[in-house]
């Protein structure tokens, strides 16, 4: 596999000099990325049939903004990303402490069962909930109701997919925690919720914001389950890509997709920041 | 770690709303499919009902789904699956290792830049793919200069394959580069020193104390391949449907919602048995080690 011929100057072990893994890597990048320009540069094309470069333009941005259906898309997907954030934090981390800290009959269980939305095809979550809202009459009951109440079917199912993986990472956190700091609390006469808001919440913050996070893109990347649990008039930006494809190319969707990877990639590099100084502080 | 009992009410506030939900918004539902895929359609007035069903009726859908249609469908989704596996295998461990061997100050870019991709919408890399290789799309326009004929990418196999492992491959090389770098690199001078080969020391060291990123990286990878509808619907033709599909199909158009939740219990039932085969090869290996 690895070829015994060195040039003068490299290492047995100077693994990242050697000519065949750097061209290995640089293709690889470039396999990833060309697609991803690809489409961005798509989105400044005048628009045709072909699917050929026309021409530079920038129309396509201004219309996919002013293209109700894909700024509604946009909206929704936004606002379910942003309540399914709040929720699922919040719930994720009250089962990060409960696992932490507690010992109870059946906890492996308890925590294979946290588990399984990690682990289960999303395909089948996906259905499952969908008809769990139709034979509940979920479906008809929220389709009707106003925005952002209509979003109610889809929200309640990326908290479903999004809380135990908030858990996950909230209680890694918590595993390097001085336990003696809390029962220094208590001892001091905090009460749980004092010792629960002044020592471990504060102690938990960066497991909290990186839970935040992930549920918060999870969220908004999330196709299929979408999919499975959206009415007909509830459509997320995945959703509209989808059908949009579907119908054949218009650049306004690679404008709106250009917009959200931008999105993402600041969130996530923006993330990535957050983190770094806590990491080298252990 | 505390008992239950000694503060049951701050147990049972932590535990109580993930609990509810999970259970509400996923076991139940669960059970709901699983109940359904013992049930057919109901028969009103000598019809059968679009959506109505009767429950119990026995295990005819999981009859059904061993027609030899469904079967071959099953073998290919593990079959694609597999394969696609193994090619994030081939290109993600010299890569994961390439990148471990960098400078220090290198290494987080590289990275990124193996990573970034991944937090970009699926939806959105798998229209990007399909741009890219369409009848049209930058590769034909590309190899046209020099005169080759186009080459109808789309709809077909390969397609589908390389899909997958575009999607999937950072799924591999991040577990690989986490074990690859805690990797004593000193084993490996010392394998050197002693006379053994390159390939000898890949294959006696580096290989067997990088397993279990190499288990962990394809169960990340197999997984969600067997579930995957989007890259075959997208990129695939209407022979290189996954089982993903057919389960999407049961639920949209074709509508035999019955049909379709027990070809997915089928799935979920394959996925734990290799959840059961990474826990078995887990439990062995500690204790060979302990």
């Amino acid at each position: 596999m690895f070829s015994d011929q060195l040039k003068p100057g490299v290492g047995p072990l100077e693994f990242g000099k050697r000519r065949w893994l750097q061209i290995l890597f640089g293709a690889t990048l470039f396999v990833l990325y060309v697609p991803i320009f690809t489409l961005i540069a798509f989105s400044f094309n005048i628009q045709n049939r072909g699917g050929v470069w026309k021409g530079f333009t920038l129309d396509n941005y201004p219309k996919a903004w002013n293209n109700q259906s894909i700024f509604d898309a946009m909206v929704n997907s936004l606002t379910i990303a942003f309540i399914t954030t709040v929720v699922a934090t919040v719930l994720g981390t009250m089962v990060a402490v409960l696992l932490w800290r507690f010992r109870f009959g059946g906890k492996p269980v308890y925590e294979a069962a946290m588990g399984l939305p990690i682990v289960i095809p999303e395909i089948c979550m996906g259905v499952a909930l969908l008809m769990f809202f139709n034979a509940t009459g979920m479906t008809t009951l929220f389709a009707s109701a106003v925005w952002p109440i209509n979003l109610a079917t889809i929200v309640i199912a990326h908290i479903a997919f999004c809380f135990p993986f908030v858990a996950i990472v909230v209680r890694s956190r918590l595993v390097g925690f001085n336990k003696q700091l809390e029962e220094a609390s208590r001892d001091l006469g905090a009460s749980e919720w004092q010792t629960f808001t002044k020592i471990l919440v504060p102690y938990m913050k960066p497991g909290l914001i990186s839970g935040a996070l992930l549920a918060f893109t999870l969220s908004l990347d999330d196709f299929v389950i979408t999919f499975f649990t959206a009415g007909p008039e509830t459509v997320t930006f995945p959703v509209k890509i989808y059908s949009m494809v579907k119908t054949g190319v218009k650049y306004e969707v690679n404008a709106a997709s250009t917009v959200l990877i931008i999105i993402t990639i600041v969130a996530t590099v923006l993330a990535m920041k957050l983190q770094a100084p806590e990491k080298s502080g252990h | 770690m505390e008992e239950w009992k000694s503060n049951s009410r701050v147990f049972a506030t932590l535990a109580a709303p993930g609990t509810i939900w999970l259970l509400l918004f996923f076991i139940i539902p669960l059970g709901f499919l699983f109940m359904l895929s013992f049930s057919s359609k109901a028969v009103i007035d000598g019809q059968v009902s679009i959506n109505e069903y009767s429950y119990f009726t026995g295990v005819g859908n999981y009859l059904r789904s061993l027609n030899p249609d469904i079967v071959s469908i099953f073998l290919r989704t593990l079959w694609w699956s597999g394969l696609a596996t193994l090619a994030c295998l081939l290109v993600g461990y010299p890569i994961a290792f390439g990148i471990c061997f960098m400078p220090e100050k290198w290494r987080p870019l590289a990275l990124l830049l193996i990573v970034l991709p991944f937090w970009i919408n699926l939806l959105i890399r798998t229209y990007a793919l399909k741009t890219v290789m369409g009848a049209n799309g930058v590769i034909n326009s590309f190899t046209g200069i020099f005169g080759f004929p186009k080459l109808e990418m789309l709809g077909t196999t390969p397609a589908v394959i390389f899909g997958l492992v575009y999607v999937f491959l950072p799924f591999m090389i991040l577990p690989l580069y986490s074990t690859i770098e805690r990797l004593d690199k000193s084993y490996l001078e010392a394998s050197l020193d002693l006379g053994a080969s390159q390939f000898q020391t890949f294959r006696k060291i580096t290989w067997p104390l990088t397993l279990p990123g190499v288990v962990t990286g394809v169960i990340l990878v197999f997984i969600p391949c067997l579930g995957m509808f989007l890259i075959s619907d997208e990129l695939g033709g209407p022979q290189s449907w996954m089982i993903g599909n057919v389960i999407q199909a049961q639920f949209g158009p074709s509508n035999d919602w019955p049909f379709g939740s027990a070809i997915s219990f089928m799935l979920m039932f394959l996925t734990f048995v290799v959840l059961f085969g990474q826990w078995a090869y887990q439990s062995r290996s500690k204790g060979v080690r302990g």
